[in-house]
């Protein structure tokens, strides 16, 4: 084990398939000389040279695009959008290319993609590069969606994403760049699709991925010494989604809560909300609760931005709720 | 150069010292934490706003960037609604809502600074197709930069602009980087203004330092967008005096291209044409110490102003 930041992590997976595996490069703004904006790509270039870390010009839709080409054509494109704010510039190619190419084709070609890039709040950067913005590809079938909340994580399943022969989301949090964990020295690829228990407990299920994650964990530390007793599940990948770890989790503890960063409205909270109540009515001891951000575009002003988003104090406060429901104080 | 009127030179120099000092002093509050998140500074390049708006009347339209102070300030915003909107505070601009990179006002016809490179350039587009709907005369200058004519949306936008013979004038701030990419790698043509021909409207290039020298510019350009004749695009060469935003120290930037850039100072050569005018050097002493002024009671207002209410903030995003 090492102890790395999040970021570095991320390095240390793409330098590694670009070693491994010579069809991969990388594409994006800024990622060669720069080394992209959280220092991700940082050295790569000097490495792979520039005909496998290509800067491009401002042109999103032309290089999401131009990876969806290289990757149907035979390279292994991991293309960066600084923020996921600016993929929306993308859309057509993400939605109504990479996504149905497979399945339109009748199976003749795919697509092994991976967009790298990151959302989320924090930084007092206001509204149009500060959303959580999962929902919206979870939405569409044929990709892929991952979220990783730790180091191990991120290196893990960005491997696992290059690997993967269909196209994946893949997307960071900005918060999460300089937080420290320990990664395996060995290879470790960590397979799409399977959840991990980030803490373990009895009386209380709590749902969270990405930087959320990060805030349930201590949200848990601290109910703990209420003697509150919570399993953290860390989905890991939105999609493929793998329900039967929760629903396993919530047959134990009997309650659900899911976190999440982005708004409540049409969110991935919700989704897993449903599929637990239609696997696991006969479990619940009360109906799932979500904790969510509010219905609003991220502020900049830092109180209205905070008040935008669950808080540690909002989830603590919304799983003594929960827990407290099932059992009244006498 | 064709003589300038005194009174407009003189104008033109207190905006963009009143910018310039402004984007000084927003550096020095961002140092002190007063000030958070992005701030691209427009450091270098206060010609072009000062310039291009100088011939604007006051109904007219400016779509802006995420480089946007200067062009809201020479639009007539006033530096203390600007900084406190900078400070996140409820006076400012947008009441703390948008920060830095979304400064509008509905009164000065600002329809936005944009976080997103291009947006905008559509938008502006927008506007003055509303212009033409309705019968008015105003004209729509749409702020937009090197970055952005690599993106598709650009050439979509030029060329509506163009079929349909829209008022509106797009002023390219060539700023030679997107960040520390140069312009060399973004684009094959040598002057990005070439790029009308593809749309068929004019394209022209002037230097983006030299305000007079934008403001002659635009004349024509103004003229033919309110005649109903259509657009022109109108590339302003220019250069930051620093990185691309307050926290990049711009270390890509070649010094000695930098050093030619800074000794051709936007700010300095009004200076020189006033001076060279016959405006003495006591009057141009007086324009300092009134814009040294009118910015330190901006860093004060905004320092003075309240945050944000948090309950209204919740009240206004519940119905959302
Ligand atoms: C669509 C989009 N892509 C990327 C960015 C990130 N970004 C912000 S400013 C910038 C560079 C812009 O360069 P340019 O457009 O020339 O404007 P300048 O900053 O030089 O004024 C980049 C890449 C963005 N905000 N929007």
């Amino acid at each position: 084990m090492s102890r790395i930041k999040y970021r570095q992590a991320l390095r240390d997976a793409l330098r590694e398939e670009m070693l491994r595996d010579e069809r991969v490069f990388c594409i994006g703004e800024g990622i060669g000389e720069r080394g992209g904006s959280y220092k991700v790509t940082d050295g790569l270039i000097g490495e792979f040279g520039p005909g496998r870390v290509i800067d491009t010009p401002l042109s999103e839709a032309g290089f999401v695009g131009l990876g969806v080409g290289a990757a149907i054509a035979g390279s292994r494109p991991v293309v960066e959008l600084l923020f996921i704010d600016f993929l929306l510039l993308a859309m057509d190619q993400v939605v109504n290319q990479a996504a149905k190419y497979r399945f339109m084709s009748g199976g003749q070609g795919h697509v092994p993609l991976v967009i790298r890039t990151q959302g989320g709040a924090g930084n007092s950067l206001a509204a149009q590069h500060s959303q959580s913005l999962e929902a919206m590809f979870v939405q569409v079938p044929g990709l892929k969606v991952v979220m990783p909340s730790t180091p191990a994580d991120a290196k893990g399943l960005l491997k696992a994403a290059i690997r993967d022969d269909d196209p994946v989301v893949f997307i960071e949090h900005k918060l999460l760049y300089m937080t420290e964990g320990d990664v395996p020295d060995e290879e470790s690829v960590v397979p799409l699709g399977v959840a991990d228990v980030k803490r373990p407990g009895d009386d209380v299920t709590l749902v969270a991925w990405s930087h959320m994650l990060t805030k349930c964990l201590t949200a848990a530390e601290e109910l703990a010494a209420e003697g509150i007793s919570v399993e953290v599940v860390d989905p890991r990948t939105l999609v493929p989604l793998d329900i039967a770890t929760i629903v396993a989790s919530v047959r134990r503890t009997g309650r659900l809560v899911v976190a999440q960063e982005a708004p409540r409205r049409g969110g991935v909270a919700g989704e897993i909300a449903a599929e637990v109540s239609e696997r696991a009515w006969d479990a619940l001891r009360g109906p799932v609760v979500r904790v969510a951000g509010r219905n609003t575009p991220i502020p900049f002003n830092l109180a209205l931005e905070q008040a935008s988003i669950p808080q540690i104090a909002d989830i603590v406060a919304t799983v003594r709720g929960v827990v407290g429901a099932r059992t009244p104080v006498a | 150069m064709p003589d300038v009127d005194i009174d407009l030179l003189e104008r033109m120099y207190t905006t963009a010292r009143t910018i310039r000092r402004f984007e000084e002093r927003a550096v020095e509050q961002y140092r002190v934490g007063n000030i958070r998140g992005y701030l691209h500074l427009y450091l270098g390049e206060e010609a072009i706003a000062v310039g291009a708006i100088a011939g604007l009347e006051p109904d007219d339209y400016i779509v802006s960037t995420h480089r946007g102070h200067g062009h809201a300030l020479a639009k007539g915003h006033e530096p203390g609604p600007m900084m406190a909107e900078l400070f996140g505070r409820a006076t400012g601009y947008c009441g703390g809502r948008g920060g830095s990179m979304h400064v509008a006002s509905g009164a000065l016809r600002n329809l936005g600074a944009n976080g997103i490179v291009a947006a905008g350039v559509p938008i502006a587009v927008g506007a003055a197709m509303a212009v033409r709907q309705r019968g008015g005369r105003e004209v729509v200058v749409d702020f937009c930069s090197d970055g952005s004519s690599a993106n598709g949306v650009w050439h979509e936008a030029l060329n509506m602009a163009s079929i349909w013979d829209l008022p509106v004038v797009f002023v390219l701030e060539n700023n030679q980087f997107a960040v520390s990419t140069p312009i060399s790698a973004s684009a094959r043509v040598a002057r990005l203004s070439e790029r009308a021909a593809a749309y068929g409207m004019p394209g022209i290039t002037v230097d983006g330092n030299d305000a007079v020298a934008v403001h002659e510019a635009m004349r024509e350009p103004i003229r033919r967008a309110r005649a109903g004749e259509g657009p022109t695009l109108v590339e302003c060469m220019t250069y930051r005096h620093g990185g691309h935003h307050v926290n990049d120290p711009g270390l890509y930037l070649p010094p000695d291209e930098l050093q030619r850039w800074k000794a051709h100072d936007p700010v300095d050569v009004l200076r020189a044409r006033l001076l060279a005018s016959g405006v003495p050097a006591g009057r141009i002493a007086e324009i300092d110490a009134s814009v040294e002024a009118t910015i330190e009671e901006a860093v004060r207002f905004a320092e003075a102003s309240p945050q944000p209410s948090v309950e209204d903030f919740l009240a206004e995003v519940s119905a959302l």
